[in-house]
């Protein structure tokens, strides 16, 4: 530790800011981990299961989505804040209430619905004041809260904050907020889903999300956070385990039905012992909900928070298992293989909605199921439920094939269909793909245009120019340093362009 | 050959580049011009049997049947595109014969994803009768009823064929080589007097959607020409939808030479011949 320290300090790539970071997530390594089986515990050693690197000893919940609008009608006691009556002051207000808000990356990972936040405080502002406002709002955010996770929604419903939002991040082109357009087919018009196109031209954001859907699972009350986790408002993740199915497959003798009701079921225990006890961790250990101000002045309780179960690597999972019956089909290419893709899948939904998870009334006392889309250290391995990166097919299919996972991933799944530059000409083409992929039963994706600037990791944006030359002089963005090491674990510049993913904090020192 | 049937080069489910929103598209195999720069060339012509392409697949995908009858196997195909290369006949192994409830199985599974149909080809027209019959299949079934039908086409048809398909033909979009007979019959080995006419016709009964010019450095980008060709579209009408596309080698013919793909200044002049003439909706591609 004390190498690693020394290394840090010294390290001239970081900044004072990102050295402080990874210092204190060293620190927590010298804390004991909360109590595993030994079953469990070997399956973390061989990350078969993961804890996202998230610490030994969780503060904080992974996860946090205040309740802003209760924030502002009511103001706040701990920030000694009154409600805000104007758009200057409801503005000032949320920048220092994000400065108080945690989260596993040390910045908020959601800064509230801002079209309807704000939406008390533009009677009156004109159009050209308001892109003004949110045009120097939007500068702080990216300055401020240096973090491509940090993210921002908008919709279903048109309003004249929505299309600021979309002009303003048009006209600047930054990596932070991240945005997600909540679109809701028989609310949200065209013109509105061609607008957000048209911006993910620009800056290859928003995300967009089934809004019937999401309701369907989480109340009206749900956000899209950090890079596509769909939790409740008010509420949050406390973590994020993960199985990563291909080494399950790896570790199972037999056919496809023993793997079904004997190794997988043995796994998702596993993984839902690691929950278990980082949760109680968090909750009954560090008394998270009983100290923080967030909780204390009613804008998240705990009965609005669950822990998310992610699952990758079905792609591999399901290409072994079918190799191992003597087929040769892939998953996205082969009906038999696909079929199979959907039984895993319903089998871990199932398995996952009858184990009880304590302190997790946000999911009816069950862990929330999320098609996990990566980190930088993942390897030989496929994202969540993807089509592996370079092998899908062309993009009906490629839609038709994942959909049917998407309604059992409550927390989200964020596929990305690349789209080519000749869309561009043409977006009603894509919003006409956007309501089509809804139709289908799709929960939520990303489109990717590879001939701007932007490029999606694991779901996170980061400047293509502002990975040039990171090693040598550092990075402003502290997920431009994921994004590092992923370009060179992945050759992202041929393939992040189809890639999604995630956050969370890199283990390694240096990074 | 009936009406139900068609021959089908290929088609593509998701397009972006065939007219208005996403869009299916049908090619249809056949062409009545022969382009010096035709990007498809392929689709030319119907295959004529001559079986040199069964040497040069790679795959074994293509051999003759017990009847004589040259077969091409969709499944054993791995589309090295070696038939195409080695073709004589600037055809292809692979159009098949398919009927119009075989296309609508795929149309309806993709209906929520688009905006409409598009049947281009070769040329659209030298089957419309089978046109027809698929876009009243589309009209009248439930699941694609709110799809729009529009035909990409050479003009090169009789107003018989556009009358026959106004009912169910939502728009057409016309390629308009060059408005002087002689350098389009040098350009394509036909006249253009059908080219104009369809035109003019289609525009009177509003359904054009889209006059496109393919332009070809040193053959039909003449400044004087692109501004007789303007003025003769701002009199149809002056609002048109007018894609003006550079010519590329990407497709063509190797055995084509001298083609040259004009500079982003010349594509630039073009446009403003077109711009100082009319209200046209421009695209410059």
């Amino acid at each position: 530790m004390r190498t690693r320290a020394t290394a840090l300090v010294r390290d001239a790539s970081l900044g004072y800011d990102q050295k402080l970071r990874q210092l204190a997530a060293l620190a927590t390594e010298s804390v004991d981990y909360p109590p595993l089986s030994p079953a469990c515990q070997e399956a973390l050693d061989k990350r078969v299961i993961c804890d996202m690197y998230e610490g030994n000893a969780p503060y904080t919940p992974r996860y946090v989505l205040p309740d802003y609008q209760l924030a502002i009608a009511n103001g706040s006691a701990h920030l000694e804040l009154d409600p805000p009556t104007n758009l200057d002051d409801a503005l000032a207000f949320l920048q220092i209430m994000y400065a108080h808000v945690p989260s596993v990356t040390t910045y908020p990972v959601y800064l509230g619905d801002l079209d309807k936040v704000l939406a008390p405080f533009v009677d009156g502002v004109s159009d050209e004041q308001l892109d003004r406002s949110l045009r120097r709002f939007w500068i702080s955010l990216d300055r401020m809260l240096p973090d491509a996770f940090v993210h921002t929604d908008i919709g279903p419903a048109d309003s004249r904050l929505a299309r600021s939002i979309l002009r303003v991040e048009r006209s600047l082109r930054q990596v932070v907020p991240n945005i997600t357009l909540k679109v809701d087919p028989s609310i949200t018009p065209d013109d509105l889903v061609l607008d957000a196109v048209q911006t993910v031209f620009e800056t290859a954001k928003p995300h967009f999300v089934n809004h019937p859907m999401m309701v369907g699972d989480h109340g009206e009350r749900y956000a899209a956070v950090s890079c596509y986790n769909s939790l409740k408002i008010g509420g949050g993740a406390h973590t994020l385990v993960r199985l990563n199915l291909k080494e399950v497959v790896l570790r199972h003798t037999g056919d496809v039905d023993a793997f079904l009701t004997d190794t997988l079921p043995c796994y998702v225990e596993l993984t839902a012992e690691l929950a278990e006890a980082r949760v109680r961790s968090l909750v009954e250990g560090q008394r998270f909900f009983e100290t923080h101000w967030l909780a204390q002045e009613g804008l998240i309780s705990l009965d609005r928070f669950s822990a998310m179960f992610g699952i990758f690597g079905l792609a591999e999972a399901v290409n072994l298992l079918v190799a191992y019956e003597g087929g040769t089909g892939r998953y996205g290419h082969d009906a038999h293989a696909d079929a199979l893709s959907y039984r895993i899948t319903e089998r871990v939904a199932e398995l996952v909605a009858a184990r009880p998870m304590p302190y997790c009334d946000g999911g009816e006392g069950r862990c929330y199921l999320h098609s996990q889309s990566g980190i930088d250290l993942d390897s030989d391995v496929t994202a969540g439920t993807r089509i592996p990166v370079g092998d899908e097919p062309p993009m009906f299919e490629h839609i038709i094939t994942c959909a049917p996972h998407h309604r059992l991933f409550a927390s989200g799944v964020s596929d990305v269909f690349h789209v080519d530059e000749t869309a561009t000409r043409n977006p009603e083409a894509v919003v006409d793909i956007i309501r089509g992929a809804f139709a289908a039963g799709m929960r939520d994706f990303t489109f990717n245009l590879d001939s701007n600037d932007f490029i999606r990791i694991t779901g996170y944006l980061v400047r293509k120019s502002d990975l040039v030359d990171i090693d040598q002089r550092g990075a402003r963005h502290s997920s431009d340093y994921l994004a590092a090491g992923s370009e060179a674990a992945f050759h992202l510049s041929q393939r992040a362009v189809k890639r999604i993913g995630c956050h969370e904090r890199d283990p390694r020192p240096g990074h | 050959m009936n009406a139900t049937h068609g021959l089908v080069t290929d088609t593509i489910t998701f397009s972006s580049v065939d007219g208005p929103g996403n869009r299916f598209v049908v090619f249809l195999q056949g062409c009545n011009f022969d382009c010096i720069a035709c990007h498809n060339p392929y689709t030319i012509n119907i295959c004529n049997e001559c079986g040199e392409c069964v040497t040069a697949c790679p795959s074994g995908a293509i051999d003759f049947s017990p009847i004589g009858r040259l077969e091409w196997s969709h499944d054993a195909c791995q589309g090295a595109d070696a038939c195409i290369a080695v073709c004589p006949w600037d055809s292809t192994p692979r159009s098949v014969v398919r009927p119009v409830w075989e296309l609508m199985t795929d149309i309806r599974a993709a209906a929520p994803f688009l905006s409409g149909i598009t049947v281009s080809g070769g040329e659209a027209t030298q089957q419309a009768d089978f046109v027809r019959e698929l876009f009243g299949a589309v009209k009248s079934d439930p699941a694609t009823a709110n799809l729009t039908c529009f035909v990409d086409s050479n003009g090169a048809t009789e107003r018989s064929t556009w009358t026959s398909l106004l009912p169910v033909m939502d728009a057409a979009m016309i390629d308009l080589k060059c408005l002087d007979p002689e350098i389009h019959r040098l350009m394509t080995g036909q006249p253009n007097d059908q080219v104009l006419e369809s035109i003019r016709y289609l525009a009177a009964v509003d359904r054009l959607y889209e006059v496109r010019l393919l332009l070809l450095p040193g053959i039909n980008d003449d400044p004087g020409l692109l501004d007789r060709t303007a003025s003769w579209l701002a009199d149809l009408d002056p609002t048109i939808r007018i894609k003006l596309i550079g010519f590329r080698h990407h497709g063509v013919r190797p055995t084509t030479t001298g083609l040259v793909e004009p500079t982003a200044e010349q594509m630039s002049n073009y446009s403003d011949t077109f711009a100082t003439r009319g209200l046209f909706s421009l695209c410059v591609i």
